[in-house]
């Protein structure tokens, strides 16, 4: 066994728990500041300079807070929802290329948890499993506004993941790997593909919408109607995890598809520089983040631009709209390749 | 019906055209609006830090005025009990002792002038019925409770301080307007 | 790896026997899709990732939150089952116990059966599949997405009044 790689490994997992765990954190203090300033306010302002400590006084008071179990709750599915969405937010992460490799002594190590060679599938998998959280959850709590939710997030996230799908079906047939590390690396030197997918693009962005029950399809927790939705029921850290997987979700969705559709850690020209390739690597992956970021903070723009979806609408636009047009863009695609690879 | 602002659109419930019907382009210009306040000047005041100036004629918390001497300059004639739509001022009136003289102008005076800080919608109109101009409303604002009792303010509170440099100034609410209202022969309490 | 095999046919075989002997259908679905997870785990042992993850999915996440969400839906939390009489609980029993003799006595006879296509370090991966899959069965393969085709418009049917 290769004990440096292994403790390579492990450390460098550790390391993205710890940046995941701190991103999603953030991402609550910037959502609130985004919010604020795009009504004309200011945000949090008052806890460290900038309000930089709130997402630390925000923890503290969920962990303060007392911890609630219904009577007429299941107890250990009520424990369990909470558990399942958290994790498999956080398993997600392990398939990203979060940079190319870093050589040091003749040793190259790649700044990748598992080059699986079904990388997107295994997204797919997780974020399926992850629909259990919020089922289970939403059932054990025994409310009305809880089951409802739940039950809109499970049909959500089953329509829109068909369409999520086939318009990766398009993608894969132009990259021909579904190895995430592999796309990356074919979409080196502006090759990205999002001009060669802008359809899949689009179609893939409204359906991560979707998957992460971000607005406008915030159906399963839309304050308005459901009260809290599938997390009416929770309290203290137990909605902490619900808030916080989707935060986690919104972070690893945003990596996803500037993995798949921007190049991941590829950069511009950074090939006619010239530097050494330790630094390209270390480059990219502060590149790839920041383009993380930019989508991260498109999640925001659009929550605060758009209002939520009727569930009707939502139902006519994933199974008449989204899913009719992904296959038109396989077959466009297929027939594109079809025709170019006889020749 | 005329319109009152020249931003008003006619609804209509006409088919879509096609680049309404994605929505796309909605979308976006939507984006561009909530960019746009993104980088506006915000509309916040930080209230411990910055305050907002009040107006000349803002009635907060009221005060019961002393004269020059230091005098109590209530006289406990109870008008602005009456005036009072939300029956918030309550008063009980004694005789002024010899030997008093220096606490009270008039020959009565209120042992007991409660104000019901709840009840209270900070009309003004006590200080309208004033004929001593005893009663004023100042630019301070009444702080907040955790119960119901301390609301109602004793003359404890209402009296201003001796100290004339504790004085409250209430010169912005004295205009020679009001002065002249306070002379006008038509009210009962100035024949 | 050994270990590993024991420990997820362990785990299978208890989420099993409990789908079986649970009387909370909720509890019943959610065994099964640790079984199901189980199995995906054997897969993955077996250097077949594409199945294992296409198995989870498929079946535990899709088929399963369609089960879940009509177990929700029905509100059956606690399971209503009719009592039966003492004659139908001894038939049972032995049906039951002939169809598990026959069971038996159909393993007991098994011979060792040399698989069509040898057992290779990548049989499970995507390329492999695709090319089983898409040449050889692809008459099958057709043949069962004409089947779910008709499965869908049945259904349809089956849900609209008049069409």
């Amino acid at each position: 066994m290769d004990w440096t790689l292994l403790i390579y490994k492990t450390l460098f997992l550790f390391l993205i728990l710890l940046i995941t765990l701190l991103v999603a954190m953030y991402s609550t203090y910037g959502e609130r500041k985004v919010a604020a300033f795009m009504q004309d306010r200011r945000g949090p302002n008052r806890a460290g300079p900038f309000g930089l400590l709130q997402p630390l006084a925000d923890g503290l008071k969920m962990f303060m807070k007392e911890e609630i179990i219904p009577l007429t709750a299941n107890r250990y599915l009520f424990i369990l929802g909470p558990s399942i969405a958290m994790t498999t937010a956080l398993l997600t992460g392990v398939v990203i290329p979060w940079g190319a490799t870093i050589t040091i002594g003749g040793r190259e190590f790649p700044m990748q948890i598992a080059d699986l060679n079904i990388g997107i599938l295994y997204v797919f998998a997780m974020v399926s499993i992850g629909v259990y959280g919020i089922m289970i959850g939403g059932w054990a709590s025994n409310n009305k506004y809880a089951l409802y939710g739940a039950i809109r997030a499970a049909s959500q996230m089953i329509s829109y993941e068909l369409a999520m799908g086939m318009s990766i079906v398009a993608l894969v047939l132009t990259t021909g790997s579904l190895s995430l590390h592999e796309i990356v690396e074919q979409q080196h030197g502006m090759h990205w593909n999002i001009f060669y997918q802008p359809l899949g693009f689009l179609i893939f962005l409204i359906c991560a919408f979707a998957e992460t029950n971000r607005a406008p399809f915030d159906l399963p927790e839309c304050e308005t109607e459901l009260i809290g939705g599938y997390h009416t029921e929770y309290s203290s850290m137990k909605l902490g995890f619900y808030l916080f997987a989707e935060y986690i979700n919104m972070f690893i969705s945003s990596a996803v598809i500037a993995t798949l559709y921007f190049g991941g850690y590829n950069m511009p020209f950074i090939d006619d520089i010239g530097l050494s390739a330790n630094i390209v690597t270390i480059l990219g992956t502060i590149f790839f983040f920041l383009k993380i970021f930019g989508f991260i903070f498109l999640f925001m723009w659009i929550r605060w631009t758009l209002p939520r979806f009727r569930y009707d609408q939502l139902m006519n636009l994933g199974w008449k709209g989204l899913i009719p047009l992904s296959i038109f863009n396989i077959l466009a695609t297929g027939i594109y390749y079809y025709f170019t690879e006889l020749k | 019906m005329q319109a009152l602002t020249n931003r008003s659109k006619v609804v209509s419930d006409k088919k879509m055209t096609f680049i309404e019907w994605i929505y796309i382009p909605a979308i976006l210009k939507g984006m561009s609006i909530t960019l746009r306040h993104f980088f506006k000047k915000k509309a916040t005041i930080s209230y411990p830090e910055q305050k907002r100036e009040f107006s000349q004629v803002y009635r907060g918390q009221h005060v019961l005025k002393r004269d020059e001497e230091g005098r109590e300059r209530c006289t406990a004639c109870g008008l602005c009990a009456v005036a009072c739509p939300a029956e918030a001022i309550t008063m009980v009136a004694a005789e002024r002792k010899p030997g008093e003289e220096h606490l009270y102008r008039e020959e009565k005076y209120a042992s007991i002038y409660e104000i019901n800080m709840l009840r209270c919608i900070f009309c003004g109109d006590c200080e309208e019925a004033c004929p001593k101009e005893a009663i004023f409303l100042t630019d301070r604002i009444v702080a907040s409770e955790y119960k119901r009792a301390p609301f109602i303010y004793g003359k404890d509170i209402l009296v201003e301080p001796l100290d004339l440099n504790l004085r409250v100034d209430v010169s912005a609410r004295q205009t020679e307007n009001v002065l002249k209202f306070k002379q006008n022969k038509r009210f009962a309490h100035n024949k | 790896m050994v270990f590993l095999f024991y420990m997820l046919s362990a785990i299978m075989i208890i989420s099993a026997l409990l789908i079986v002997f649970n009387r909370n259908p909720i509890n019943n679905v959610i065994f099964l899709i640790v079984c199901f997870i189980a199995m995906a785990g054997h897969y993955i042992l077996l250097n077949a990732q594409f199945l294992a993850v296409v198995h989870i999915i498929v079946y535990t996440g899709a088929i399963m939150v369609l089960f879940l969400f009509v177990i929700m839906l029905l509100n059956l939390n606690k399971a209503i089952i009719p009592h039966k009489s003492r004659a139908t609980r001894i038939l049972a029993v032995i049906t039951g116990g002939i169809f598990f003799l026959v069971l038996l006595a159909a393993t007991r006879q098994t011979i060792e059966i040399h698989p069509r296509y040898p057992f290779t370090s990548d049989i499970g991966l995507v390329k492999e599949v695709g090319q089983t899959l898409f040449h050889e069965f692809l008459l099958p393969f057709e043949m069962s997405s004409a089947l779910f085709i008709a499965a869908m418009v049945g259904a349809i049917m089956f849900g609209k009044k008049d069409v």
